[in-house]
């Protein structure tokens, strides 16, 4: 085993992770520990674009954003967190052009901006051009030139290195980040990590479904590490499902394509969205499109084969601009449902898409241990974290600017409190609990498979906690997910071996899988009302009264020794804007 | 609004029906094998399957030892690239379709980089070789409050090569690559193309400097292996003959 000693230690080399690493390498020594190669990451899948108040193409500002971002939220958002993001958006997006990031260009050579979902002038008016983009590429480019910047800066990387545990320790009866456990993927070897300061930055946990945009290596493992360790987790019910996945498939074409001019159809080539969201129609925010889908197909009106899907059509965009704007999502089609979406209409279905919810932080990125304490040493950023700036729904282009801003942040904090301390001690057998993990699956002789295990928890999420749920499909869902732990418990893998190891390490992220499958149907299921992403259908209304609050789950033990999901909850910031009806 | 369907090619309907299809794997596992060889596996696809969906069927119901890299699914991450039936290409991005399924598809590990296991290739001396081209914005002068300005044409003369995804792809079906360990490979020239031709950047003397030295760019022999094997159909031998140009001219 080695040891090894820093003063910042990011797990995660993604938009969040690499952002924060620009900031706490030229102030402190820092390492990134990342599972994979940091332009493997999933950032690089993103593809419509980045938001910030340029003003370059017509008139906005910061408050506006902040406006549109809090009311996409269903009044979730923590307002002073979201006026943060809004304000420093437009230096983050002028930093990145700084880098090198090759944005499309207006013809004055500003930066383009082009509209997307749920951003509108003076609140709500008309759809705004808000969102910054390089072609349908934006992820790629933030993710290329963020770790170019890396490279021009030195950063140390610990490339395929899995992080399996938190270290903490106590100070004065309080705990205190200390290191990490890191589990080397080229030859099985644990490696332990101190330092001062942790930020985490392993992204979301899409693969809890079987329909979903997210790479298979987005298992969660950051926010179930901590969760572990009996920190909390923030409204984990809050996922959102992106409108438009490839039928089937799920892999995602951007709003992009809709707000390019693109427009969704029914079976009977119906514009549909003009009956849920008159004002901004296809452009309504994620949620609202969604639900009207499913609302679609639910009522017969989807078309295929089995009536399943709608339409997604740009049929009558001019080539060109289809081809020069969306040239990926283009390809995709192509490529794996074998339709042209410059002649032909695009089979589309809602896709498990981005964690709303995640570790709570102030927006200073330090971590909360409850409502009111942090963990000293300890920071999130990116999409394991909820700051909460994204509340009940997500607007589109706002995770990326949330990466970079809180990224940004968090490398700051990170590095200035580490040279404002020394490093605590390792807890005692710092290693024990990984080597145990890793040595009983390594050593599991039980009859069940991952492979297997996965589909069927993907199933019954796909099934039960999607888009709509209710009590009942919760509770099934709950049941089998419990179900599904017990049998994790009796999982064996094939490969035993200490090198490159994929099957063990996919033991490993099934088990986190399992554990947030758990918490975002409990915290699902004592959520009576519908808000954002949350559709309750027997709770068909937003209630203000009981449920204007943030979720707060922690792992507990109860008497008779069972873990449990232990529900509390926190009050959400309001500073500017009071709670109206959510209609577009 | 029914009119603009019925204008447009509504897609086909048929159902689909799953095949039995057989992979004949290029496996090596260290911790147990003195060599390479070769180990057959039948799965049932469909034609629109994947043959990463394959491989994950492989290791999910069949043998869990099959090792290799992937993460995104569809072609933006780079980890997957492999050799399936002799040519190099994504796993993800290649459909059974597109393959003739009477025959066993071979897949191998990408040539050129040391096998660690199975299609899991050391990625290091690749990685390696594209730091050394200087893969960043160098700018000249005070930096500016708003953005540098570029103009459209300006930026479309470079963004051919900014869709590169660090596959290796192209690098690893260069028989230059693959005998002569002075060359930077077409990957590492795509990154430089990247920034050579970009307007704000004033790098080039600097990456004149890293490209001459080592012969870097002149081993190429144009054989547009690596412009065939780009998954992201980035035309790299042109990049690499306008480096070229670029050095012997002196300007961009
Ligand atoms: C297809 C798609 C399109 C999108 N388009 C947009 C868009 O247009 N605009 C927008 O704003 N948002 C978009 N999003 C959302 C946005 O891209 C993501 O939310 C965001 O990129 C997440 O960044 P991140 O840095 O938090 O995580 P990621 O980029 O996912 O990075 C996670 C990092 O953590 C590392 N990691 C994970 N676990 C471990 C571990 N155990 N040990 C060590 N390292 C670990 C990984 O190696 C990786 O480097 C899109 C998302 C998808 C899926
Ligand atoms: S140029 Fe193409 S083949 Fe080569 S590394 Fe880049 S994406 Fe892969
Ligand atoms: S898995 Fe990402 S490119 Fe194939």
């Amino acid at each position: 085993m080695q040891t090894h000693t820093f003063d910042v230690i990011i797990v995660g080399a993604g938009g969040a992770g690499m952002r924060a690493a620009l900031e706490s390498s030229t102030r402190a020594r820092t390492a990134v520990l990342t599972k994979l190669y940091p332009t493997r990451s999933h950032t690089g899948a993103a593809q419509g674009g980045m938001c910030a108040a340029l003003a370059n193409v017509e008139e906005d500002n910061w408050e506006w954003h902040t406006f549109d971002t809090v009311k996409g939220g269903d009044y979730l958002v923590d307002q002073d967190a979201a006026e943060i993001m809004c304000r420093e958006a437009i230096d983050a997006v002028l930093d990145l052009e700084k880098m090198g990031l090759p944005f499309n260009r207006t013809p004055e050579g500003r930066i383009d901006q082009r509209r997307f979902g749920g951003h509108t002038r003076n609140h709500g008016e008309a759809a705004v051009r808000r969102s910054c983009y390089a072609a349908d590429r934006t992820g790629h480019m933030i993710l290329q030139t963020l770790y170019q910047n890396c490279i021009k800066e030195g950063v140390e990387f610990f490339n395929e290195f899995y992080v399996l545990d938190l270290l903490l320790n106590e100070e004065s009866g309080e705990p205190v980040a200390a290191g990490v456990v890191a589990y080397e993927l080229a030859t099985g070897e644990i490696h332990l990590f101190q330092a001062k300061s942790i930020v985490f930055a392993t992204g979301g946990y899409g693969k809890v479904w079987k329909t979903t945009s997210n790479a298979h290596t987005l298992t969660g493992d950051g926010m179930g590490i901590v969760w572990r360790k009996g920190l909390p987790l923030e409204d984990m019910e809050f996922y959102q499902f992106h409108p438009t996945g490839l039928a089937g498939l799920g892999v995602l074409l951007t709003e992009g394509a809709r707000g390019e001019g693109g427009i969704l159809r029914n079976a009977s080539g119906e514009r549909f969205m003009e009956r849920y969201a008159p004002t901004i129609k296809d452009l309504a925010p994620r949620d609202m499109v969604a639900r009207a889908m499913v609302q679609e197909v639910r009522e017969g009106r989807g078309a295929g084969p089995n009536k399943d899907y709608v339409y997604l059509d740009l049929t009558h965009l001019p080539a060109e601009q289809v081809e020069t704007k969306l040239p990926d999502i283009t390809e995709f089609a192509r490529t794996y449902l074998g339709v042209d979406p410059i002649t032909e209409l695009v089979p589309v279905f809602p896709t498990a898409h981005y964690a709303m919810g995640g570790v709570p932080t102030n927006v200073e990125t330090e971590v909360l241990r409850d409502n009111e304490h942090v963990v000293p040493g300890l920071y999130a950023a990116g999409e394991v974290a909820c700051v909460s700036v994204h509340g009940a729904n997500r607007l589109g282009t706002n995770s990326l600017l949330d990466i970079n801003v809180f990224g940004r942040r968090a490398g700051i904090a990170a590095a200035e409190y580490a040279n404002s301390v020394e490093h605590v001690d390792l807890p005692g057998d710092p290693q024990g609990a990984t080597i145990a993990l890793v040595e009983r699956l390594r050593s599991g002789t039980g009859s069940e498979r991952v492979a297997a295990i996965r589909k069927d928890m993907q199933d019954t999420m796909d099934m039960n906690a999607q888009v709509y749920r209710t009590e009942a499909t919760l509770k099934q869902a709950l049941g089998d997910v419990q179900e599904l732990k017990r049998r994790f418990a009796n999982v064996s893998i094939q490969d035993k071996g200490t090198r490159y190891n994929t099957d063990l390490i996919e033991a490993i992220e099934l088990g986190f899988l399992l554990d947030l499958a758990e918490v975002t149907v409990v915290s699902a299921l004592e959520r009576k009302e519908s808000r954002g992403g949350h559709a309750r259908e027997d709770y068909p209304n937003r209630d203000d009264v009981n449920f204007m609050r943030h979720t707060m789950a922690y792992k507990s033990t109860d008497i008779s020794g069972e873990e449990y999901v232990r529900l509390d909850y926190k009050p959400v910031v309001t500073t500017r804007y009071e709670p109206m009806e959510r209609k577009y | 609004m029914a009119a603009v369907v019925e204008e447009t090619v509504v897609p086909e309907t048929e159902v689909p029906v799953a095949t039995d299809v057989t992979f004949r794997i290029r496996r090596f596992l260290p911790d147990v094998d003195e060599d390479a060889h070769w180990e057959d596996y039948t799965v049932a696809l469909f034609p629109t399957d994947r043959v990463l969906t394959a491989l994950e069927k492989i290791k999910g119901e069949l043998d869990g030892t099959l090792s290799f890299r992937r993460s995104c699914g569809h072609g933006i991450c780079g980890s997957d690239a492999m050799r399936i039936n002799g040519r190099n290409r994504l796993a993800c991005k290649t459909l059974v379709k597109d393959l003739d399924i009477k025959k066993p598809i071979t897949v191998e590990p990408i040539k050129g980089l040391p096998v660690e296991k199975d299609m899991i290739v050391d990625m290091e001396p690749f990685f390696a070789a594209y730091r050394q081209v200087l893969p960043f914005l160098i700018p000249e002068g005070h930096e500016p409050t708003r953005e540098r300005l570029q103009s459209a044409e300006d930026r479309a003369r470079f963004d051919d090569t900014t869709k590169c995804i660090l596959c290796a792809a192209c690098t690893t079906s260069c028989p230059v690559y693959w005998t002569d360990g002075q060359y930077f490979g077409p990957a590492a020239m795509v990154a430089a193309h990247r920034f050579i031709f970009d307007s704000r950047d004033s790098g080039f003397e600097q990456r004149l400097e890293v490209l001459n030295d080592k012969e870097g760019v002149w081993r190429c022999r144009t054989t547009f292996n690596c412009t065939d094997a780009c998954p992201r159909g980035i035309q790299v031998t042109k990049a690499i003959q306008e480096v070229k140009r670029a050095l012997i001219f002196r300007r961009v």
